[in-house]
């Protein structure tokens, strides 16, 4: 295997210059321990670091001392110097209903909070997840109370919703389509299928026909309350991406060394380029490799068959079976990170060693941030 | 030939789900093949747009049609399909309505696009709505077209929420053709002809989204299957070794000797290298002793549980009938 770059996480964490981390990759592949461990590791270097999580991992808030996470940042340890640590989970409801609270008086706010259609968009829409993701990072950063923010992503179902997901809330909401919704009230009550030519008439039809008359009506008075509120969700979603975008952000992607978790990770660096995002590198969680790795896969089965075969040494033929089915699982685990190295050999890389069991405490936090530092 | 009594032989639908990184994809892959076997017809259908089925066949990008895509271990076919929430909707929309054409306007409106990714619960209902057409699909003999449907489903998070289709679109349609269609999904999926199975690893994080999951399901009272253990590495050393291993009392020294006799190495590095082996049978035997604790909690839920070996090559298709196979040896089909 071609040898990559290191990547040097340190290096990004001392940078005062750095600001934002987002671990991003495919779900499973242990994105939010990773990005509590470069939280913890950040806070102990001096940094103070807010990690923005979207995993509701119980466990993973009880590692960090925390009996709950929850919409606001908690302290969860101050290790040295200026070095803290705040920890956060996103409630995405509770996210949009402060942003709707914000923005509108309370009668239109509560008007919005009580419309079936608000209701179902804030707590199931697959971008809001997402987009409400961002939208708290983009709150954190302006407060300007952390100097580093890490943030996961949502699990979504391709890696790549994360980036589009904000895009598309806000072309939806913004869009055409809205714009015919919301005509009503801009025509003076009547409805605005008519005032339209046949196509459209098709089309307001086929909408209530499958929607039924009432979900039109909700959506309407959902969107005209919402439309007066934003003035352009576009424009929130743009400023994302010119945040995500700006010199302090540092993506890592976060993979497994399995077949689909790299090709994931292979695609979201292809896309993280294309829309000219600061990648800083790859991490691959769970590598297994062996003390005894001087001893090859091949020689160890063969010395245990030759054992069998006289039937001698019983213990020691199965711990050289167990040692080759371990070398085994290490080349291929190579083989599944090569095909990610040849196509990205810029691509600077860190293993993490597979562990024997779960993170549930600092300590164990500590540890991945100490194996990401030297891998 | 037909294992007796298979476990799930009156179900029709067989729902897959699975916390990501489990191999949910997989299992329902080999699933399908297991139950195919011996002669019958499964259709293997994916809903979340990731051409999973595919990769897994080794094949080009499925269309939104089902196709057959393998032959089951004596005969049996399974046919495939990937189900795209636009093109659900295009059909749900000519097959009611005969408005295929309107459907298009709605498409270039951007209105397909709201329905199905914004709105939620309308997504689900097109996509079960599909699945569950599938299932109830007779042919012109009366019969059901597919003996059985495999339904590669959401991860373990959403499962319930993407299965209880009423209920999500209960706030926004009250009435209409979304509302009942929903209710028609509902008679199939709350059915004893449908099983949402579990895909999970003997690792805390999986287990405890299993049982999550698994609590979730039966409070909307839908019918939990069984869990599919997967990836189980077999245990190469006895119990008392292992045991031992955990305490720190492995017997370098006699690994020592088995080395020299089996002349892997010289007598000088001997010793070097029962240490490092040694340390790998301890770091095995500590993964062994919480891979029996995970397994013991799995077993609390009251589920069947299938264990499903570790493939040391990676999954490819001689790995799917491999895996097919252990499902029909241990009564999953």
């Amino acid at each position: 295997m071609k040898k990559p770059a290191t990547l040097d996480i340190d290096a990004i964490l001392d940078d005062e210059g750095t600001r934002i981390i987002v671990c991003c990759g495919a779900g499973g592949v242990g994105k939010t321990t990773t990005a509590a461990a470069l939280g913890l590791r950040a806070a102990e270097r001096g940094r103070c670091a807010v990690v923005l999580t979207v995993d509701p991992a119980r466990r993973l808030a009880q590692s960090m001392g925390l009996t709950e996470l929850d919409n606001t940042p908690r302290l969860v340890v101050s290790p040295k110097g200026d070095g803290q640590l705040w920890a956060m989970m996103l409630d995405m409801k509770r996210t949009f209903d402060e942003i709707i609270e914000a923005h509108a008086d309370p009668a239109r706010a509560r008007q919005i909070l009580s419309n079936p259609f608000y209701q179902s968009l804030s707590s199931s829409f697959s971008g809001t997840q997402e987009y409400m993701a961002m939208e708290k990072l983009g709150q954190l950063r302006r407060s300007d109370e952390w100097d580093l923010i890490i943030v996961d992503t949502p699990p979504s179902r391709s890696a790549l919703d994360f980036l589009d997901a904000p895009e598309r809330l806000g072309r939806f909401l913004d869009g055409r389509f809205i714009r015919l919704l919301t005509a009503p009230a801009k025509a003076g009550g009547r409805s605005a299928f008519r005032l339209l030519n046949a196509g459209f008439g098709l089309m307001a039809g086929a909408m209530t026909k499958l929607l039924g008359a009432q979900v039109i009506k909700d959506l309407q008075t959902f969107v005209s309350a919402l439309d007066a509120v934003f003035g352009g969700f576009r424009q929130r979603a743009e400023m994302t991406y010119k945040l995500l975008q700006a010199p302090g952000t540092a993506f890592l992607v976060v993979a497994a060394p399995e077949r689909d978790a790299m090709r994931e990770a292979s695609y979201f660096v292809e896309r993280l380029a294309e829309e000219r995002m600061p990648l800083a590198g790859l991490v691959v969680n769970r590598v297994h490799g062996s003390p005894a790795s001087a001893l090859s896969a091949a020689r160890s089965a063969a010395a245990a068959e030759d054992l069998e075969s006289r039937g001698e040494h019983e213990l020691t033929a199965a711990v050289l079976r167990l040692h080759a089915g371990r070398m085994q699982l290490a080349a291929r685990e190579s083989r599944e990170q090569e095909h990610f190295i040849s196509a990205h050999p810029t691509v600077p890389v860190a293993q993490v060693r597979a562990m024997s069991e779960d993170v549930h405490d600092l300590a164990g936090l500590r540890r991945i941030g100490d194996l990401l530092a030297t891998a | 030939m037909d294992s007796p009594d298979p476990d799930w032989a009156d179900v029709r639908l067989h729902v897959v789900t699975g916390k990501g990184g489990t191999g949910k994809t997989t299992v329902a892959a080999a699933l399908a093949l297991a139950l195919a076997s011996g002669g019958r017809k499964v259709l293997l259908v994916e809903v979340e747009g990731r051409q999973g089925i595919a990769q897994i066949f080794d094949l080009p990008p499925l269309p939104y049609e089902e196709r057959r895509i393998a032959v089951a271990p004596s005969g049996g076919d399974v046919y495939a399909l990937a189900v795209d929430p636009e093109e659900a909707m295009l059909e749900y929309m000519e097959m009611f309505y005969g408005m295929r054409r309107a459907g298009r306007a709605l498409t270039k409106m951007g209105v397909v696009d709201f329905a199905t990714t914004v709105a939620p619960g309308f997504r689900d209902v097109l996509v079960t709505g599909k699945t569950t057409e599938a299932v109830r699909r007779r042919g012109r003999n009366g019969r059901r077209v597919y003996d059985a449907v495999v339904l590669d489903a959401p991860p373990t998070g959403r499962i319930t929420r993407f299965l209880n289709v009423t209920k999500e679109v209960a706030g926004l349609a009250k009435v209409g053709p979304i509302k009942n269609h929903s209710e028609l999904v509902n008679g199939v999926v709350k059915s004893p002809e449908t099983a949402v199975h579990f895909v999970t690893l003997l690792e805390e994080m999986p287990v405890q989204e299993t049982l999550d999951g698994l609590a979730e399901l039966r409070s909307a009272k839908l019918p939990p299957g069984g869990i599919f253990i997967n990836m189980v590495a077999e245990s190469l050393l006895p119990r008392a070794a292992l045991d031992r291993a955990v305490k720190g009392r492995f017997d370098a020294d006699e690994l020592t000797l088995g080395l020299k006799a089996a002349g892997v190495t010289d007598a000088a590095q001997a010793t070097a290298l029962a240490q490092a082996l040694a340390a790998e049978v301890a770091e095995h035997a500590h993964r062994t002793e919480l891979e029996r604790a995970e397994r013991e909690t799995l077993a609390g839920a009251g589920l069947t549980t299938y264990e499903l070996p570790l493939l040391a090559d990676g999954v490819d298709l001689a790995g799917l009938y491999e895996l097919a196979e252990s499902m029909r040896t241990q009564g999953a089909a």
